[in-house]
Order: C-alpha cells, then sequence, then structure tokens
C-alpha cells in the first residue's frame, strides 16, 4: 500500500512541476483518442441514425456486426492495423505505421462500433411515433432527423462517453500500431506498461492516476453536457 | 524514497519534448481527418528517409540504455530514430519483411542465418554482457556449483523446481533452448512456465514464483532492487551474450532507408556511442551493464 500512496504523492508531484515529458504523453493520449472519439462520432452517428430509422434486408445481419464490433479486442485491431500499414501492406504507402496517424486510425475502428451501436439503441428508444409526428407536422426528413438526435442526447453523449472510455484505455492496438516510441507515440496506457516493466512502479501508478484522472475530466464535461437541463 | 527520487529525476531528465513542432501536424491531421475521413490522416505526416526504424530487443530498452543512444544519435545525425523494443525473433521478423530499417539483435546463430539468407547486408557485433541463472537463495535443485549452465537446467529438471521461460522467441528464449538441447531434456510439466512477456516482467514473475529463470546481466542488474532472486551460475563461455548491429539489404529491401540504416550502424560503432556503453549503469548500478565490443 506504501507504493500506491507514494505513486499518488508522484503523480501529483509531477503534474505541480509541469514535467515536460508527462504533460507530452498526457497531451498526447487526449489527442489520440479524442481524434478517434471525434471521427467515430461523425461515422458512428449517421451509421447508428441510418440504422435505426431504415429498413432493409440484411438489416439485422448489420446491426449484429455494429453490436459485436462494440467488443472488438484492441489487440486484434491493432494486429489488422499493423498488417494494413506494413511497408508491404496494401496502405504501406502512407508511411503511417508508427505514427499517431495509425494510433488514431486502430482506436476509430475501436470507438466507431460503440458509438454507432449506443445510437441506434438510443434512437430505437425514443417513441416509435414521434418521428412520423414530426414529419406530418410539415418537417422535412432532415428536420426530424435533427429533432430525433436532439431528443436523444442522452444516449448520444453515453455514446461518445463509452468511445471515449473504450479507446484512452486500450494498451494492445497503441502499442502495436504505435510502438511506444518515446516523444512520438508513447501515451499514458503504454508508458504505465513500459514503466512497470523497467520495475519504476511509483512512476507507473502515477500515470495510471493522471490517465484516471484525464479521464475523470473528461467524463466530468460531457457529464455536465448531458445532465443540463 | 530513493526509488522515488530515481524515477522521478529519471523522467524530468529527459530530453525537451519534440512536440512543438508536432503539435501544429498534430492539429492538422485532426483537422483533416474530421472533414476529410481517414485516409486523410496520413497527410499531416510525412514520410521521409529522415525517421529511421530501429527494430530492438527489450533488454535494450527496458535496462534503460536506449533512453541514452537515441538522443545521442539524434543530435550527431540529425535522423529521428524510431525504436520498436520487441523479441529477437520479432526484430528479424521484421527485418526478414523490411518493415524495420535496422536492427540491433542478440541471437548470433540466428543473426548469421538472417545474413545466409540474403535479408541483411552487413553485422557487426556493438557489446555484450552475459547471462545469468538467477533463482530463489534457498535454491532448492542445487543449482549453484553445476559445472555448466545446461547441467544446471537439467538439475532444476530433475527436481520439478519452477522454471520461467519467456517463451517468445527472443534471444535469451533462444539461448534457454540451446542449453536444454545440449543436455537432451525436453522442458515439460508444472513446474516450466512459459511466460511470453519481456525480461523485466519474466523476472518479476519469477521472484513472486521463487522460480528460477535465465536473464541478461543487465536487465537483472536494473531490476535487482526490487527482487530477492540471486545469481546461482554464471561467467561459463555459453553463457556470453554478443549484441550486434545488422544493416539489410538494399537490393532485397528497396523501400528501406538504407542510408538511415548505416548511420546508426555507424553510429553505435563510433567513440561516443561506445563511451555512452562503456558508462551506461556505472553510476546506478555500481557496474556497467554492457561491455563495448568496437572500441575496447
Amino acid at each position: 500500500m506504501d507504493l500506491l500512496w507514494s505513486g499518488l504523492l508522484q503523480a501529483i508531484r509531477l503534474l505541480l512541476a509541469g514535467d515536460p515529458e508527462v504533460l507530452e504523453i498526457t497531451g498526447l493520449s487526449l489527442m489520440v483518442s479524442g481524434g478517434a472519439t471525434l471521427v467515430a462520432l461523425l461515422v458512428g452517428v449517421p451509421a447508428g441514425t441510418g440504422l435505426a430509422l431504415t429498413r432493409f434486408p440484411g438489416r439485422n445481419l448489420l446491426i449484429t456486426l455494429v453490436n459485436t464490433g462494440m467488443g472488438l479486442p484492441p489487440v486484434v485491431v491493432g494486429l489488422f492495423v499493423t498488417l494494413l500499414l506494413w511497408r508491404s501492406g496494401p496502405l504501406g504507402a502512407l508511411r503511417l505505421l508508427f505514427t499517431p496517424g495509425a494510433m488514431v486510425l486502430a482506436q476509430l475502428l475501436i470507438a466507431a462500433p460503440v458509438v454507432a451501436g449506443l445510437t441506434l439503441a438510443g434512437i430505437q428508444g425514443l417513441h416509435p411515433q414521434l418521428r412520423l409526428q414530426l414529419l406530418a407536422l410539415g418537417a422535412s426528413p432532415l428536420q426530424a432527423v435533427w429533432v430525433l438526435l436532439r431528443e436523444a442526447r442522452l444516449a448520444l453523449l453515453a455514446a461518445v462517453m463509452a468511445g471515449f472510455g473504450a479507446v484512452i484505455s486500450e494498451v494492445g492496438a497503441v502499442m502495436m500500431v504505435g510502438g511506444n516510441i518515446r516523444g512520438q507515440t508513447r501515451v499514458l496506457t503504454t508508458a504505465t506498461v513500459l514503466e512497470a516493466r523497467m520495475g519504476h512502479f511509483e512512476l507507473a501508478i502515477a500515470l495510471g492516476v493522471i490517465l484516471l484522472a484525464l479521464s475523470f475530466g473528461v467524463n466530468l464535461i460531457l457529464t455536465a453536457l448531458q445532465q443540463r437541463r | 524514497m530513493g526509488r522515488t527520487g530515481q524515477a522521478g529525476g529519471r523522467v524530468r531528465g529527459r530530453r525537451p519534448a519534440p512536440f512543438t513542432t508536432g503539435r501544429a501536424t498534430l492539429a492538422a491531421w485532426l483537422l483533416t481527418a474530421a472533414t476529410a475521413g481517414i485516409p486523410a490522416i496520413a497527410e499531416g505526416q510525412p514520410p521521409g528517409p529522415s525517421d529511421v526504424i530501429l527494430a530492438t530487443t527489450t533488454s535494450v530498452q527496458d535496462s534503460g540504455l536506449l533512453d541514452l543512444l537515441v538522443p545521442a544519435f539524434e543530435r550527431a545525425t540529425g535522423y529521428q530514430l524510431k525504436p520498436i523494443a520487441v523479441g529477437t525473433g520479432e526484430a528479424l521478423g521484421l527485418g526478414r519483411r523490411g518493415e524495420a530499417d535496422v536492427l540491433l539483435v542478440h541471437a548470433p546463430a540466428a543473426e548469421q542465418a538472417f545474413l545466409a539468407q540474403g535479408y541483411g547486408a552487413t553485422r557487426r557485433q556493438i557489446m555484450h554482457n552475459d547471462f545469468v541463472l538467477v533463482g530463489p537463495a534457498a535454491d532448492p535443485a542445487g543449482a549453484r556449483g553445476s559445472p555448466s549452465p545446461g547441467e544446471a537446467l537439467a538439475r532444476i529438471a530433475r527436481a520439478g523446481a519452477p522454471f520461467i521461460s519467456r517463451g517468445d522467441e527472443s534471444g535469451t528464449h533462444k539461448l534457454e533452448r540451446t542449453l536444454w538441447e545440449q543436455v537432451r531434456v525436453i522442458p515439460r510439466g508444472r513446474w516450466y512456465i512459459e511466460a511470453g512477456q519481456g525480461m523485466g516482467g519474466v523476472l518479476r514473475l519469477a521472484d513472486e514464483r521463487d522460480a528460477y529463470t535465465l536473464t541478461d546481466r543487465g536487465t537483472y542488474l536494473a531490476l535487482r532492487q526490487g527482487l530477492r532472486l540471486v545469481v546461482l551460475v554464471d561467467g561459463h563461455a555459453s553463457l556470453v551474450n554478443p549484441y550486434s548491429v545488422i544493416t539489410l539489404s538494399p537490393a532485397r529491401f528497396p523501400r528501406v532507408n538504407h542510408p538511415g540504416g548505416q548511420a546508426f550502424a555507424a553510429f553505435l560503432a563510433s567513440a561516443q556511442a561506445q563511451a555512452i556503453i562503456r558508462e551506461f549503469g556505472r553510476e546506478r548500478f555500481g557496474q556497467p551493464l554492457f561491455v563495448p565490443d568496437v572500441i575496447r
């Protein structure tokens, strides 16, 4: 327990002292996972809404795929993205492997199904008559979708939190596609793994505490947005 | 509390964040990605021959040596090094596909095969340390005082005392397998634990389980403070652990950054790098972790 306590103290010390490397690692974590969540929203919300409001053959299969995707193992995504991005792979010409861009791509694949799945559930959770009523009142289809999304605001923000939570906490994919390179692709989770492996447990705990604090801060803002009246 | 200061000091002492230039690019690709979708993410990180991908082993990273060599190399040459720390098996695998630009590994037989098969261009021994057999001080299998490392392993097998294997095709694992073959023992059973982790993780596991394991001396010394394991067998010729730098075949891998790889290989052999290797660990552990082999 001593170790836990001194780790906590060290986390506070590192943050207060503004340790440049810790700040940089924290910033990169936020940018990679935040960026991935942002793009996941742009892809996942329209996809989830579309799935919720349309009927077509194969829809159930597609929804099953999205729901399966909500539990994608990060290491599998990491492996898949690594194979894609190898110099000899199909997207090798982009020279993305071992860059933050590759990490965003991998985390996007993890977060997008989460966002799509929860958006789908949120929209379908609204009263089924609401959309018909909106259309009857003369709303254009786009206006109707806009109102539905606003009505499903609680669920949508939950989708953002779940998507962000899934990627900020994962280590398997960013380790594989980023390589945990110091000053370039090292994020809080991979730094924690490395420091623990090197026997620097206090530092590992400190990084873990910072990760939790970061996650808490982001969720605090999102929750404030979600719960405001 | 001494540990706290040490660990904290190490972080604070690291080179300043190179993100002053990176921030703009990050913001740029976040923007482009947000507007144009996935492929646009690529544009923010310019490709270029200034990046050199080094595939190396966890023992080099976990000991902390890379943290000194990388910035020195970058300052000396202007290249940006991307060290990927994996097991030697995986490092050679990356080399075999031309996914790395230069390798720093420790498995002589596998390295020779790598060159014989035409993947490598040059190979040069840069430094060495040695492997040691560590285990609980009580030594229930009586490994201490064995005439050879292989015999020590055979005693552990006969006693059924727990032994942790890296189990990951790393250089350490390859040596372990050679030793088992020397004494014609096929390690199998509840006592033989294949961890599939890096050297640091395996040492910690062995410590928790009062088990034996084979480790390079550098990682053991670097982690010794937190371990109860003691050195039981060392100083035998079959336990020498040579690290070599390998550049890749230009004919075979047109996409590899050959000038960058050669620059790193040359840097490791330079007086500057050899001095860093010679001094590394002296202050913190009381003895150097590696012995330079180019300039002795």
